[in-house]
C-alpha cells in the first residue's frame, strides 16, 4: 500500500502490513473501500467544481433569481437519478464485501486451535496458557508465544475496566468487558515480534499498555512453552541469593508470583521468567539491567498513576536484587 | 390594500409608523439588569444561544491546541496524563454537548425558525428563556468544575466500569452525568417548541409543501431530539445512581450490564451527529438556494432525504460497539443501515450539485464555505465506509483514523455550513454586511489548515495510534505525522482570530446591509435588519416555496390581529389556514429563577441524593410563580371569547 | 451588588478549596514519604493523653483523608495486602471488625498507622520495612471510612464486586469512644 511509501514507518502495529489471515482478509476489504471510495469523491468532486466553474457568475450584481425550464429538470432529474443508482450499486458492491470478509473471518474459527486467556489489567496483560495437566500451565505477562500457522484461539475478559484487544498485523480488535467472555480465532503466518496496544480507553496509563504477539516456529514455540512451565532457577551464586532475599523482605513479595518460591500474590505480572521477556512496563521500556532498575526504583517517574510504588533500595540492595531477577529466564 | 413588502422606515406611510410604534411599545423586551433575565424574544434568546455556543466552541479549541502542542513530540511533558485525560474529556464534551448541538439545533433554530415561517414569536418563549438559562449554568458549572481540578476524564462518552463508582474516584464523572442532564433538557424544552412553532405557527400559505428546508431540517431535528436523548439521560442517571447511591446497574458482578451503558448511551449517540449534521444541511441548502438563484432542485426528494435520515440514523448505534463481540448477524444488520443512510444524503449531494449546475453560481463567502463543506463532508462520508463495514472497522475503530473521521463530518458537516450561516445572516442579526475579503481569508486559512491537521490522522491511525493516548513512544512512525498535525492547529487558530476581528471589525464599520442584501427567497428578509422584536411589521402570507421569489404583484398580509397585546395567528398543520389566535406571554423573570432552583437541585445532587428531593421544593415554587394565571390576560381571552360568540 | 459578586466569588473560592483537595491525585509523593514505613520512624506514640499530631498532609497539601483517590487507593491496596483476608470488608472475621465504634487501640489516625506498621497481638502482621509511608497512610485513610468518619464526597462509592454492605460513602459515620478527646487536637 502506497501509505507505507511514507518515511519513518517501520511496518510493525499497522493493519496496512498484515502477517495473518485475519489481517489479510481485512485489508482486502480495506482496498475494495478504498479504491470505491476514492473513485466516488473525485467523480463527485469534479462535478462540483465543474459545475461552478461552468455556471459561476462573475458581475458583482446579485441577479435575479432563474425561473425553471422543463428540459433542463427533466434531464437533471435523470442525472440526479442514475447518480443515486450508481450509488447504490457500489454500496451494495461494498457491502457484499463486507459480509464475505466477515464471513471468512468467522470461518477462521477451528476446532484444533490453540488455547490462550488474555486477561486484560490497569494497565498490563495477563496471559495465560491452559492445560490439562498443571504443571505445565503457563503464566506470563505482556509477551505472548504463538507458533506460526497455527489457529490460535483466544479467549479473555477483564479484570476491572473495559480495555481491547489489539495486534493490527495479526487482526482486528476485540474488546475485552469485565462480566463477558471474550472468544476470537487469529493465526500468524510470518514469524516476527508483533506489536499490539490496547485501544479502549483505560485510565492513566491507557497510552503504555502495549504487548509483543511473538511468532515463531512450531519447534521454538514448545520449547519456550516449556520453558515457562517451569518453576524458577533457585539462585546459585551469593550476589542472587542475596537478591532474593531483598525480593522476599521488601514490598515485591506482596504483588509479584515467582513460582518456586513463596511469593505467590497475583495483583502484578508474574515474575518466574522475566529475564525471558523482551520488554517490561507492557511493552514500555526494552527489558535491560538499567531500564528495570530505574522501573523498580521509581516506576512512577517512567508509568506515573500505575500500580507499582517507588521502592526505597540502597545501591548493594539494587544489584542484588538486579542479578537475582536476571536468573529469572 | 396592504402587501406583502418590505417594511423600511423611508417607505413607512404615516398609518404603518403607528402601527410599527405601537407593536413595538407591546413586543419590546424590557430593559436594565433585572430586565436582562426577564427576555423571551426569539432573537434575544437566539442570540444568547449563538454567542453562548461560541465561547464554548473558542474554549473547546483551546484545549484542543493544548492537546496538540502534547502530541507534538513522543513522551512530551506539556500536560501530564491526569491533565491530558481531563483536556481531551473537556473538548470531546463540550464540543459535542455545549457547541454542537446547541448551535447548530438551538441557537439556529431559535432565531431562525420563527422568522422563516413568518410569525411574532417561537411558541412558548418563556421555556426558550428556562432552556436557555439551564443551558449557561450546566456549562459553568462544568468549566468550574474544571477549574477545581474535577474536570470530567473518562472520555466525552464516559464508559463504564471506569466512570463507575469504583474506577471513577472522585466527583469527575458526577459532574460529566450533570451536564448531561442540563443540557438534555434545555434541548429536549427547545425541541417542543420548534416542533410546535413549525406546525401551529406558520403563515398563511405556508403548507407543507412549501415549508423552507432549513425549517425541515430543523423540525425533523426536533423529533430526534425527543426519541434520542432519553437514551442519554437513562445512562447518564444510572450511572449518577450506580456512583450516589449504590445501584447496581452497571455491576457485573451481581447481574448488571457494561453493555447496557454502551447500547443506551449510542442509541443517543448516533442520532446526536445526525443532530449535528441535518442542521448543516439545511443551511447548505439554504445557502445553496440562494447563491444558486434557482430554488433548490429536488425539494420533494431532499425533504424526504431529510426525513428518511431522521429514521434511518435510530438503527445505527451498534456500529460504535463493532468491537464488543456482538453476534455476527447482528453486527450486520447495523452494517447494512450504516451503510443505507448514504442513499439519502447521497442524494442530497447531488440534488445540491445539480442545483448550482442549473443555476447561476453567485461566489460569496458563504457560499466559498458551501463548497468548503462538500469537500471537507464528503470526504469524512466516505471514509466512514470503512468504519460501516465490521472487518474494516476492528482495525480502525479507536483509532486517529476515527478522529479524523469524526472530524471531517462534524466540521465538515457542521462548522463549516456554521461559518457559512455566520457569513449569510450576520446582515440580518446586525444589518451590517462582513467583510468579504477577511472572510475569503479566514475560509481558505481554515480549510488549508483544517486538512493539514486532520488528514494526516488518517495514515497515523492506520499505522496503528490509538486514541485518547496522552503520549506516544518514539521509533513508531508517528512523530512526524503528529508534528504536521500540530502545525495545522495555527492556521485554524488564525483563521478563527480573523474570522472574530472580522465580526468586531463589521460590527461598527462594516457596510450598512439593508434588509435583503443577498436576494434571498425566504421570510427572514422580508423584514429589517436587524428585525424588530415584533419581527414583521405585516405579517406577510406565502404563494411559493420561496417566499419572497413566489410573490404575487399583490400578495396579501395578514390583517385583524389585535395590536395591543402579544397576539399571533395559528394556522392548520397541512395547509397553513389560519385557525385561531393565541396570545403569548410578556417577559418575566420566573423562567431565570426556575433555571437557578433547578441547577441548584441538579448540583446537589451530585453530593448527595437527597439533592433532588430538596431541591425540588423550590422547583415547583419558581414554576407555580411562572405557571400562575395573569388577570389581565385572562380577561382579555375572556372578552374576545364573548365577542366572537355574539 | 458589590458584596454580592464577592459573596458570590466567595462561595466558587471554597467549592474550588474543598474540590481542589478532593480530587488531587499524586502519583510520586516524593523521596520523604517513598521512605518505608518504619515504626520507629518520625510519628511518636504514646499511650495516655499526649496524642500524636493527625494525619500527614500528602505533599501536594491535600491531606489524606480529604483526597478521594488517595482513599481509592487505600481501597484498592486494602484488598491487594489482603487486608480483607481477616477483616473482610470491614465486618471482621479473624480481625476486629473496622467499620464500629470499637477500637482496641484508638482511633486516630496516627493509632491506626501504628497498628499496620507495628502489627499488633492475636495476628496482624507488621508491615514495617515493606511498604512505603504514602501507601501506609492512604490505607488509613480508608480504614477511616469503613466507619464513616470521612466526608460523604471523599469517601468511596459501590464497588464493582458483589456487593456485601453499603457503600462507604453511605456508612453513617460511628463515633468512637475515644473521639471527643480526638477533637481537642487541632
Amino acid at each position: 500500500m502506497m501509505i507505507l511509501a511514507v518515511p519513518g514507518f517501520p511496518g510493525n502495529q499497522t493493519s496496512l502490513n498484515p502477517v495473518g489471515p485475519g489481517a489479510s482478509h481485512i485489508e482486502f476489504e480495506f482496498s475494495l473501500i478504498f479504491w470505491i471510495t476514492c473513485a466516488v469523491y473525485c467523480i463527485v468532486l469534479l462535478g462540483l467544481v465543474i459545475a461552478v466553474a461552468r455556471r459561476r457568475h462573475s458581475l458583482e450584481t446579485i441577479p435575479e433569481p432563474l425561473a425553471t425550464n422543463e428540459p433542463t429538470e427533466r434531464l437533471t432529474r435523470r442525472s440526479v437519478t442514475a447518480a443515486v443508482a450508481v450509488t447504490v450499486v457500489l454500496l451494495f458492491i461494498m457491502l457484499i464485501g463486507s459480509f464475505q470478509t466477515g464471513r471468512a473471518l468467522g470461518d477462521m474459527n477451528q476446532e484444533d486451535a490453540l488455547p490462550i486467556e488474555i486477561y486484560g489489567h490497569q494497565w498490563w496483560w495477563e496471559v495465560r496458557y491452559p492445560n490439562n495437566e498443571a504443571y505445565k500451565i503457563v503464566e506470563t505477562a505482556n509477551e505472548i508465544h504463538v507458533p506460526v500457522g497455527v489457529p490460535i484461539r483466544f479467549s479473555g475478559t477483564s479484570r476491572d475496566v473495559i480495555h481491547s484487544f489489539w495486534a493490527p498485523n495479526v487482526s482486528g480488535k476485540r474488546d475485552l468487558l469485565p462480566g463477558y467472555k471474550a472468544e476470537f480465532v487469529w493465526q500468524v503466518d510470518q514469524p516476527g515480534r508483533w506489536r499490539g496496544q490496547c485501544a479502549e480507553y483505560c485510565g492513566l496509563q491507557h497510552a503504555h499498555m502495549s504487548f509483543e504477539i511473538v511468532a515463531e516456529t512450531k519447534e521454538q514455540f514448545a520449547e519456550w512453552l516449556s520453558n515457562q512451565a517451569k518453576s524458577s532457577v533457585q539462585p546459585s551464586t551469593p550476589q542472587a541469593t542475596r537478591g532474593q532475599q531483598v525480593f522476599m523482605t521488601h514490598a515485591c513479595v506482596l504483588c509479584h508470583s515467582i513460582r518456586g518460591t513463596s511469593a505467590g500474590s497475583r495483583n502484578g505480572p508474574d515474575l518466574t521468567h522475566l529475564a525471558s521477556r523482551a520488554t517490561i512496563a507492557a511493552g514500555t521500556l526494552p527489558d535491560t539491567v538499567g531500564n528495570l532498575g530505574g522501573w523498580i526504583l521509581n516506576a512512577q517517574s517512567i508509568k506515573p498513576g500505575c500500580r507499582m510504588p517507588p521502592n526505597q533500595l540502597s545501591g548493594s540492595e539494587l544489584q542484588d536484587l538486579l542479578a537475582y531477577l536476571e536468573t529469572l529466564k | 390594500m396592504i402587501t406583502t413588502k418590505v417594511a423600511t422606515e423611508t417607505q413607512l406611510t404615516e398609518e404603518e409608523l403607528r402601527k410599527a410604534l405601537q407593536l413595538e411599545r407591546i413586543w419590546q423586551e424590557p430593559r436594565g439588569f433585572v430586565g436582562w433575565f426577564k427576555a423571551v424574544h426569539h432573537t434575544t434568546i437566539g442570540m444568547r444561544y449563538v454567542v453562548t455556543a461560541f465561547i464554548f466552541f473558542l474554549l473547546a479549541g483551546l484545549l484542543a491546541g493544548a492537546m496538540r502542542l502534547q502530541l507534538a513530540f513522543p513522551e512530551a511533558h506539556f500536560l501530564s496524563n491526569d491533565k491530558y485525560n481531563q483536556f481531551f474529556t473537556m473538548h470531546g464534551s463540550t464540543m459535542m454537548f455545549l457547541f454542537a448541538v446547541p448551535m447548530m439545533f438551538e441557537a439556529l433554530s431559535v432565531y431562525l425558525v420563527p422568522l422563516m415561517v413568518g410569525t411574532r414569536n417561537i411558541a412558548f418563549p418563556r421555556l426558550n428563556a428556562y432552556s436557555y438559562y439551564l443551558y449557561v449554568f450546566g456549562g459553568i458549572m462544568f468549566y468550574v468544575a474544571f477549574l477545581c481540578n474535577t474536570g470530567a476524564d473518562r472520555g466525552w462518552f464516559a464508559y463504564v466500569p471506569l466512570s463507575g463508582p469504583d474506577y471513577g474516584v472522585g466527583k469527575r464523572a458526577d459532574f460529566w452525568a450533570q451536564l448531561i442532564t442540563f443540557t438534555e433538557v434545555s434541548a429536549l424544552a427547545v425541541a417542543v417548541e420548534i416542533i410546535v412553532t413549525v406546525f401551529r405557527l406558520r403563515a398563511p400559505g405556508m403548507s407543507l409543501n412549501r415549508i423552507p428546508i432549513f425549517v425541515w431540517g430543523q423540525v425533523i431535528v426536533a423529533f430526534m431530539v425527543i426519541f434520542a436523548l432519553p437514551g442519554v439521560v437513562l445512562s447518564s442517571t444510572m450511572l449518577l445512581l450506580d456512583r450516589t447511591c449504590g445501584t447496581q446497574f452497571f455491576n457485573p458482578s451481581v447481574g448488571g450490564d457494561v453493555l447496557l451503558y454502551q447500547h443506551l448511551f449510542w442509541w443517543f449517540g448516533h442520532p446526536e451527529v445526525y443532530l449535528i449534521f441535518i442542521p448543516g444541511t439545511a443551511v447548505v441548502s439554504t445557502i445553496v438556494t440562494t447563491f444558486s438563484r434557482r430554488h433548490i432542485f429536488g425539494y420533494l426528494v431532499l425533504v424526504l432525504s431529510l426525513v428518511s435520515t431522521g429514521f434511518i440514523a435510530f438503527g445505527l448505534w451498534v456500529h460504535h460497539m463493532f468491537a464488543t463481540g456482538i453476534p455476527q448477524i447482528a453486527e450486520s444488520y447495523f452494517t447494512g443501515a450504516s451503510m443505507m443512510i448514504a442513499i439519502p444524503t447521497g442524494v442530497q449531494i447531488f440534488c445540491w450539485i445539480a442545483t448550482m449546475a442549473t443555476g447561476k453560481v453567485v461566489l460569496r463567502t458563504p457560499m466559498w464555505w458551501a463548497i468548503g463543506f462538500f469537500f471537507v463532508f464528503v470526504m469524512g462520508g466516505l471514509t466512514g465506509m470503512f468504519l460501516a463495514s465490521v472487518p474494516t472497522d476492528l482495525q480502525v475503530h479507536d483509532t486517529y483514523f476515527v478522529v479524523a473521521h469524526f472530524h471531517y463530518v462534524l466540521i465538515g458537516g457542521a462548522v463549516f455550513p456554521l461559518f457559512g450561516a455566520i457569513f449569510y445572516w450576520f446582515p440580518k442579526v446586525t444589518g451590517r454586511m462582513l467583510s468579504e475579503p477577511l472572510g475569503q481569508l479566514s475560509f481558505w486559512l481554515f480549510f488549508i489548515g483544517f486538512n493539514v491537521t486532520f488528514f494526516p490522522m488518517h495514515l497515523v491511525g492506520l499505522r496503528g495510534m490509538p486514541r485518547r493516548v496522552y503520549t506516544y513512544e518514539p521509533g513508531m512512525g508517528w512523530t512526524l505525522l503528529n508534528q504536521i498535525e500540530s502545525s495545522g492547529y495555527i492556521l485554524l487558530f488564525l483563521s478563527v482570530s480573523i474570522l472574530l476581528w472580522n465580526v468586531y471589525r463589521s460590527l461598527r464599520r462594516g457596510r450598512i446591509a439593508g434588509p435583503n442584501p443577498w436576494h434571498a427567497g425566504t421570510l427572514e428578509w422580508a423584514t429589517t435588519s436587524p428585525p424588530p422584536h415584533y419581527n414583521f411589521l405585516h405579517l406577510p402570507t406565502v404563494n411559493g416555496r420561496e417566499a419572497l421569489w413566489d410573490a404575487a404583484p399583490n400578495q396579501p398580509v395578514v390583517v385583524g390581529l389585535s395590536e395591543d397585546s402579544r397576539q399571533i395567528l395559528t394556522t392548520r398543520s397541512l395547509d397553513a389556514e389560519p385557525d385561531g389566535r393565541e396570545e403569548l406571554p410578556s417577559p418575566s423573570i420566573w423562567p431565570f429563577l426556575a433555571a437557578l432552583a433547578t441547577t441548584a437541585a441538579f448540583i446537589g445532587s451530585i453530593f448527595t441524593p437527597w439533592g433532588i428531593t430538596i431541591g425540588s421544593v423550590p422547583v415547583a415554587i419558581t414554576m407555580i410563580g411562572w405557571f400562575w394565571p395573569k388577570k389581565q390576560a385572562a380577561d382579555r381571552r375572556r372578552a374576545r371569547e364573548i365577542w366572537q360568540n355574539d | 451588588m458589590k458584596a454580592r459578586i464577592s459573596c458570590a466569588m466567595l462561595a466558587a473560592a471554597l467549592l474550588c478549596a474543598t474540590g481542589c483537595k478532593r480530587e488531587q491525585r499524586v502519583f510520586d509523593p516524593g523521596s520523604s514519604q517513598d521512605q518505608i514505613a518504619n515504626a520507629n520512624a518520625q510519628n511518636e506514640i504514646h499511650a495516655g493523653v499526649q496524642w500524636a499530631p493527625g494525619p500527614p498532609s500528602s505533599p501536594s497539601g491535600a491531606r489524606y483523608d480529604e483526597s478521594a483517590y488517595a482513599v481509592a487507593e487505600g481501597k484498592r491496596l486494602f484488598q491487594a495486602f489482603n487486608c480483607v483476608g481477616c477483616h473482610q470488608y470491614g465486618g471482621g472475621g479473624i480481625g476486629p471488625a473496622l467499620m464500629d465504634a470499637q477500637w482496641i487501640y484508638g482511633s486516630h489516625p496516627a493509632e491506626i498507622y501504628a497498628d499496620i506498621v507495628q502489627g499488633r497481638p492475636n495476628g496482624m502482621p507488621s508491615f514495617s520495612g515493606k511498604i512505603p509511608d504514602y501507601q501506609v497512610w492512604e490505607l488509613v485513610a480508608y480504614v477511616r471510612s469503613l466507619s464513616g468518619q470521612l466526608r460523604a464526597d471523599v469517601a468511596p462509592a459501590r464497588s464493582d464486586h458483589m456487593p456485601v454492605t453499603k457503600a462507604e460513602q453511605a456508612r453513617p459515620k460511628e463515633h468512637p469512644s475515644d473521639e471527643t478527646q480526638q477533637k481537642r487536637q487541632p
